[in-house]
Protein backbone atom coordinates (compact mmCIF):
# COMPACT_ATOMS: atom_id res chain seq x y z
CA UNK A 1 0.00 0.00 0.00
CA UNK A 2 1.46 3.37 -1.22
CA UNK A 3 1.56 6.08 1.41
CA UNK A 4 -0.45 8.27 -0.71
CA UNK A 5 -3.28 5.68 -0.23
CA UNK A 6 -2.69 5.93 3.07
CA UNK A 7 -2.61 9.38 3.46
CA UNK A 8 -5.98 9.48 1.32
CA UNK A 9 -7.73 6.47 3.63
CA UNK A 10 -6.39 9.02 6.56
CA UNK A 11 -7.62 12.11 5.34
CA UNK A 12 -11.20 10.73 4.10
CA UNK A 13 -11.85 8.50 6.89
CA UNK A 14 -11.06 11.82 9.41
CA UNK A 15 -13.63 13.84 6.82
CA UNK A 16 -16.40 11.81 7.31
CA UNK A 17 -16.08 11.14 11.18
CA UNK A 18 -15.83 14.89 11.83
CA UNK A 19 -18.63 15.71 9.25
CA UNK A 20 -20.82 13.05 10.70
CA UNK A 21 -19.92 14.86 14.24
CA UNK A 22 -21.44 18.11 12.84
CA UNK A 23 -24.56 16.57 11.77
CA UNK A 24 -25.07 14.70 14.94
CA UNK A 25 -23.48 16.90 18.12
CA UNK A 26 -26.03 18.44 20.49
CA UNK A 27 -23.76 21.67 20.99
CA UNK A 28 -23.24 23.75 17.92
CA UNK A 29 -20.09 25.13 18.93
CA UNK A 30 -18.88 21.76 19.13
CA UNK A 31 -20.52 21.31 15.80
CA UNK A 32 -18.92 24.38 14.07
CA UNK A 33 -15.14 23.16 15.00
CA UNK A 34 -15.67 19.66 13.65
CA UNK A 35 -16.91 21.64 10.52
CA UNK A 36 -13.19 23.27 10.52
CA UNK A 37 -11.80 19.86 11.19
CA UNK A 38 -13.45 18.80 7.95
CA UNK A 39 -12.31 21.54 5.93
CA UNK A 40 -9.03 20.62 6.96
CA UNK A 41 -8.88 17.54 6.50
CA UNK A 42 -10.79 18.56 2.89
CA UNK A 43 -8.09 20.39 2.45
CA UNK A 44 -5.57 17.75 2.67
CA UNK A 45 -7.34 15.51 -0.16
CA UNK A 46 -7.39 18.76 -2.56
CA UNK A 47 -3.15 18.48 -1.81
CA UNK A 48 -3.09 14.81 -2.82
CA UNK A 49 -5.25 16.03 -5.97
CA UNK A 50 -2.21 18.10 -7.07
CA UNK A 51 -5.04 21.24 -6.12
CA UNK A 52 -2.46 22.77 -4.05
CA UNK A 53 -4.09 26.69 -4.17
CA UNK A 54 -7.52 25.03 -3.79
CA UNK A 55 -6.45 23.73 -0.56
CA UNK A 56 -4.80 26.79 1.07
CA UNK A 57 -8.02 29.00 -0.74
CA UNK A 58 -10.00 26.04 1.28
CA UNK A 59 -8.28 26.75 4.42
CA UNK A 60 -7.58 30.67 4.47
CA UNK A 61 -11.44 31.05 3.03
CA UNK A 62 -13.42 28.57 4.94
CA UNK A 63 -11.65 27.97 8.24
CA UNK A 64 -10.21 31.75 8.48
CA UNK A 65 -13.60 33.63 7.45
CA UNK A 66 -16.79 31.05 7.02
CA UNK A 67 -16.21 29.06 9.98
CA UNK A 68 -15.41 32.17 12.40
CA UNK A 69 -18.32 33.47 10.94
CA UNK A 70 -20.17 30.69 11.90
CA UNK A 71 -18.62 30.63 15.31
CA UNK A 72 -19.08 34.05 15.63
CA UNK A 73 -23.10 33.55 14.91
CA UNK A 74 -23.52 30.93 17.36
CA UNK A 75 -22.33 32.83 19.89
CA UNK A 76 -23.71 35.31 19.50
CA UNK A 77 -27.28 33.94 19.63
CA UNK A 78 -28.83 32.57 22.51
CA UNK A 79 -29.52 28.81 21.93
CA UNK A 80 -31.07 28.27 25.64
CA UNK A 81 -34.57 27.64 23.91
CA UNK A 82 -32.90 25.52 21.11
CA UNK A 83 -31.49 23.08 23.46
CA UNK A 84 -34.78 22.25 25.39
CA UNK A 85 -36.59 18.17 24.40
CA UNK A 86 -35.42 16.07 22.26
CA UNK A 87 -37.58 14.56 19.51
CA UNK A 88 -35.34 13.40 16.82
CA UNK A 89 -36.44 9.96 16.87
CA UNK A 90 -39.85 11.62 15.28
CA UNK A 91 -37.95 12.39 12.08
CA UNK A 92 -35.04 9.62 12.31
CA UNK A 93 -36.76 6.88 10.12
CA UNK A 94 -37.76 9.20 7.13
CA UNK A 95 -34.21 10.82 7.17
CA UNK A 96 -32.22 7.79 7.83
CA UNK A 97 -34.60 5.97 4.65
CA UNK A 98 -33.48 9.04 2.50
CA UNK A 99 -29.94 9.07 3.48
CA UNK A 100 -29.31 5.41 2.96
CA UNK A 101 -30.75 5.11 -0.20
CA UNK A 102 -28.66 8.00 -1.53
CA UNK A 103 -25.82 5.94 -0.05
CA UNK A 104 -26.89 2.87 -1.54
CA UNK A 105 -27.74 4.48 -5.24
CA UNK A 106 -24.26 6.45 -5.46
CA UNK A 107 -22.05 3.66 -4.09
CA UNK A 108 -23.09 1.12 -5.74
CA UNK A 109 -23.43 3.05 -9.29
CA UNK A 110 -19.68 3.87 -8.61
CA UNK A 111 -18.16 0.31 -7.36
CA UNK A 112 -19.52 -1.32 -10.67
CA UNK A 113 -18.76 1.62 -13.21
CA UNK A 114 -15.14 1.60 -14.24
CA UNK A 115 -14.99 5.28 -15.39
CA UNK A 116 -12.52 5.36 -19.07
CA UNK A 117 -11.17 9.41 -19.17
CA UNK A 118 -8.86 8.09 -21.41
CA UNK A 119 -11.11 8.67 -24.75
CA UNK A 120 -12.45 11.74 -23.70
CA UNK A 121 -11.59 14.34 -26.33
CA UNK A 122 -13.22 17.43 -24.85
CA UNK A 123 -10.82 19.00 -22.75
CA UNK A 124 -10.68 22.87 -22.75
CA UNK A 125 -7.53 23.82 -20.86
CA UNK A 126 -5.16 20.76 -20.53
CA UNK A 127 -2.72 20.73 -17.91
CA UNK A 128 0.40 19.76 -20.17
CA UNK A 129 0.18 23.40 -21.50
CA UNK A 130 1.02 24.20 -17.73
CA UNK A 131 3.61 21.45 -16.80
CA UNK A 132 6.47 24.16 -16.37
CA UNK A 133 3.98 26.08 -14.04
CA UNK A 134 2.99 25.40 -10.48
CA UNK A 135 -0.43 25.26 -9.79
CA UNK A 136 -1.10 28.70 -9.05
CA UNK A 137 0.55 30.06 -11.85
CA UNK A 138 -1.54 27.81 -14.21
CA UNK A 139 -4.98 28.83 -12.66
CA UNK A 140 -4.08 32.32 -12.54
CA UNK A 141 -3.11 32.55 -16.44
CA UNK A 142 -6.65 31.29 -17.98
CA UNK A 143 -8.40 32.86 -14.26
CA UNK A 144 -7.53 35.74 -15.79
CA UNK A 145 -7.60 35.67 -19.44
CA UNK A 146 -10.65 33.12 -20.43
CA UNK A 147 -12.71 33.40 -17.59
CA UNK A 148 -12.36 36.53 -16.41
CA UNK A 149 -15.83 37.57 -16.89
CA UNK A 150 -17.01 35.05 -14.45
CA UNK A 151 -13.96 35.98 -12.14
CA UNK A 152 -16.07 39.49 -11.87
CA UNK A 153 -19.30 37.92 -12.06
CA UNK A 154 -17.93 36.17 -8.32
CA UNK A 155 -17.29 39.89 -7.24
CA UNK A 156 -19.97 41.04 -8.17
CA UNK A 157 -21.88 38.05 -6.23
CA UNK A 158 -19.55 39.06 -3.45
CA UNK A 159 -20.48 42.58 -3.42
CA UNK A 160 -24.30 41.93 -3.16
CA UNK A 161 -24.06 39.25 -0.16
CA UNK A 162 -21.56 42.12 1.88
CA UNK A 163 -24.28 45.12 0.99
CA UNK A 164 -26.94 42.47 1.40
CA UNK A 165 -26.01 41.22 5.17
CA UNK A 166 -25.06 44.79 6.02
CA UNK A 167 -28.17 46.05 4.99
CA UNK A 168 -30.20 43.16 6.41
CA UNK A 169 -28.52 43.33 10.06
CA UNK A 170 -28.35 47.31 10.28
CA UNK A 171 -31.15 48.81 12.74
CA UNK A 172 -31.94 52.27 14.49
CA UNK A 173 -31.68 52.18 17.85
CA UNK A 174 -34.06 53.84 20.28
CA UNK A 175 -32.21 56.54 22.87
CA UNK A 176 -28.94 56.81 20.60
CA UNK A 177 -27.60 59.80 20.95
CA UNK A 178 -25.95 60.43 17.61
CA UNK A 179 -24.34 63.50 15.71
CA UNK A 180 -26.83 65.39 13.28
CA UNK A 181 -24.34 67.23 11.01
CA UNK A 182 -27.41 69.51 9.46
CA UNK A 183 -28.53 70.46 12.43
CA UNK A 184 -25.18 71.73 13.65
CA UNK A 185 -24.30 73.33 10.24
CA UNK A 186 -27.62 75.12 10.51
CA UNK A 187 -27.57 76.89 14.01
CA UNK A 188 -27.68 80.85 12.51
CA UNK A 189 -29.58 82.56 15.45
CA UNK A 190 -27.30 80.91 17.93
CA UNK A 191 -23.94 82.35 16.77
CA UNK A 192 -22.86 85.61 17.20
CA UNK A 193 -19.30 86.44 15.11
CA UNK A 194 -17.48 89.27 17.64
CA UNK A 195 -14.06 91.04 16.82
CA UNK A 196 -11.71 90.91 19.28
CA UNK A 197 -9.96 94.02 19.67
CA UNK A 198 -6.42 93.17 21.06
CA UNK A 199 -5.29 93.42 24.62
CA UNK A 200 -9.41 94.32 25.65
CA UNK A 201 -10.58 90.85 25.84
CA UNK A 202 -14.49 90.35 25.27
CA UNK A 203 -17.36 90.08 27.54
CA UNK A 204 -19.78 87.01 26.68
CA UNK B 1 -2.45 4.67 -7.09
CA UNK B 2 -5.43 5.82 -5.93
CA UNK B 3 -8.27 5.28 -8.51
CA UNK B 4 -10.95 8.09 -9.77
CA UNK B 5 -13.99 5.95 -8.21
CA UNK B 6 -12.18 6.43 -4.74
CA UNK B 7 -12.66 9.94 -4.44
CA UNK B 8 -16.01 9.65 -5.96
CA UNK B 9 -17.27 7.36 -3.46
CA UNK B 10 -15.70 9.54 -0.69
CA UNK B 11 -17.79 12.49 -2.46
CA UNK B 12 -21.05 10.56 -2.70
CA UNK B 13 -21.02 9.67 1.32
CA UNK B 14 -20.14 13.30 2.21
CA UNK B 15 -22.79 14.40 0.30
CA UNK B 16 -25.32 11.86 1.53
CA UNK B 17 -24.30 12.62 5.42
CA UNK B 18 -25.02 16.50 4.42
CA UNK B 19 -28.63 15.21 2.99
CA UNK B 20 -28.95 13.48 6.43
CA UNK B 21 -27.93 16.19 8.24
CA UNK B 22 -30.92 18.32 6.48
CA UNK B 23 -33.46 16.34 7.54
CA UNK B 24 -32.47 14.87 10.74
CA UNK B 25 -31.89 18.10 12.55
CA UNK B 26 -35.13 19.65 13.41
CA UNK B 27 -33.71 22.48 16.64
CA UNK B 28 -31.12 25.24 14.63
CA UNK B 29 -30.74 26.67 11.27
CA UNK B 30 -27.25 26.97 11.75
CA UNK B 31 -26.48 22.60 11.55
CA UNK B 32 -28.53 23.32 7.90
CA UNK B 33 -26.63 25.95 6.88
CA UNK B 34 -23.19 23.78 7.84
CA UNK B 35 -24.82 21.14 5.77
CA UNK B 36 -24.88 22.76 2.72
CA UNK B 37 -21.48 23.59 3.59
CA UNK B 38 -20.85 19.98 3.62
CA UNK B 39 -22.97 19.21 0.44
CA UNK B 40 -20.45 22.20 -1.56
CA UNK B 41 -17.67 20.79 -0.15
CA UNK B 42 -18.52 17.51 -1.53
CA UNK B 43 -19.43 18.70 -5.18
CA UNK B 44 -15.54 20.91 -4.76
CA UNK B 45 -14.08 16.95 -4.07
CA UNK B 46 -15.66 15.69 -7.18
CA UNK B 47 -14.44 18.58 -9.46
CA UNK B 48 -11.41 18.49 -8.46
CA UNK B 49 -10.89 15.08 -8.72
CA UNK B 50 -12.42 14.82 -12.29
CA UNK B 51 -10.17 17.73 -12.74
CA UNK B 52 -7.16 15.56 -12.07
CA UNK B 53 -7.47 12.82 -13.46
CA UNK B 54 -8.86 14.34 -16.76
CA UNK B 55 -5.80 16.49 -16.84
CA UNK B 56 -7.75 19.69 -17.17
CA UNK B 57 -7.65 22.11 -15.17
CA UNK B 58 -11.25 24.02 -15.83
CA UNK B 59 -12.68 21.97 -12.66
CA UNK B 60 -10.43 23.86 -10.21
CA UNK B 61 -11.75 27.06 -11.71
CA UNK B 62 -15.33 25.62 -10.95
CA UNK B 63 -14.42 24.74 -7.91
CA UNK B 64 -13.22 28.21 -7.00
CA UNK B 65 -16.43 29.97 -8.13
CA UNK B 66 -18.52 27.62 -6.41
CA UNK B 67 -16.13 28.69 -3.01
CA UNK B 68 -16.89 32.02 -3.88
CA UNK B 69 -20.91 31.05 -4.11
CA UNK B 70 -20.53 28.89 -0.85
CA UNK B 71 -19.50 32.10 0.73
CA UNK B 72 -21.40 35.00 -0.35
CA UNK B 73 -24.64 32.24 0.64
CA UNK B 74 -23.27 31.95 4.29
CA UNK B 75 -22.97 35.08 4.73
CA UNK B 76 -26.23 35.80 3.53
CA UNK B 77 -28.14 32.96 5.42
CA UNK B 78 -26.73 33.49 8.89
CA UNK B 79 -27.57 37.47 8.38
CA UNK B 80 -30.49 36.21 7.84
CA UNK B 81 -30.86 33.83 11.12
CA UNK B 82 -29.53 36.92 13.47
CA UNK B 83 -32.82 39.29 12.07
CA UNK B 84 -35.13 36.21 12.36
CA UNK B 85 -33.91 35.24 15.63
CA UNK B 86 -34.20 39.12 17.10
CA UNK B 87 -37.95 39.19 15.79
CA UNK B 88 -38.98 35.81 16.51
CA UNK B 89 -36.57 35.14 19.48
CA UNK B 90 -35.94 31.51 18.43
CA UNK B 91 -34.84 29.74 15.26
CA UNK B 92 -36.12 26.36 16.41
CA UNK B 93 -37.06 25.01 12.87
CA UNK B 94 -40.39 23.66 14.65
CA UNK B 95 -41.27 26.98 15.07
CA UNK B 96 -40.75 28.90 12.40
CA UNK B 97 -44.37 28.51 11.52
CA UNK B 98 -45.40 31.84 10.06
CA UNK B 99 -46.54 31.38 6.98
CA UNK B 100 -48.39 27.85 8.30
CA UNK B 101 -46.94 26.45 5.18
Amino acid sequence: MSISLLTFYLFSAILLLSSLMVISTKNPVHSVLFLILAFLNAAGIFVILHAEFLAMILIIVYVGAVAVLFLFVVMMLDFKTSLGKDNILQYMPIGLLIGLVFIAELVIVLINTRLDLSNIQILSNPLDNFSDQSNTEAIGSILYTNYVLYFQLSGVILLVAMVGSIVLTLRDREGVKRQIVSEQVDREGKIELVDVKSGEGVDI
Amino acid sequence: MIELNQFLILSALLFSIGVIGIFLNRKNVIIILMSIEIILLAVNINLVSFSYFLNDLTGQIFSLFVLTVAAAEAAIGLAILVIYNRNAGSIEIEKINTLKG
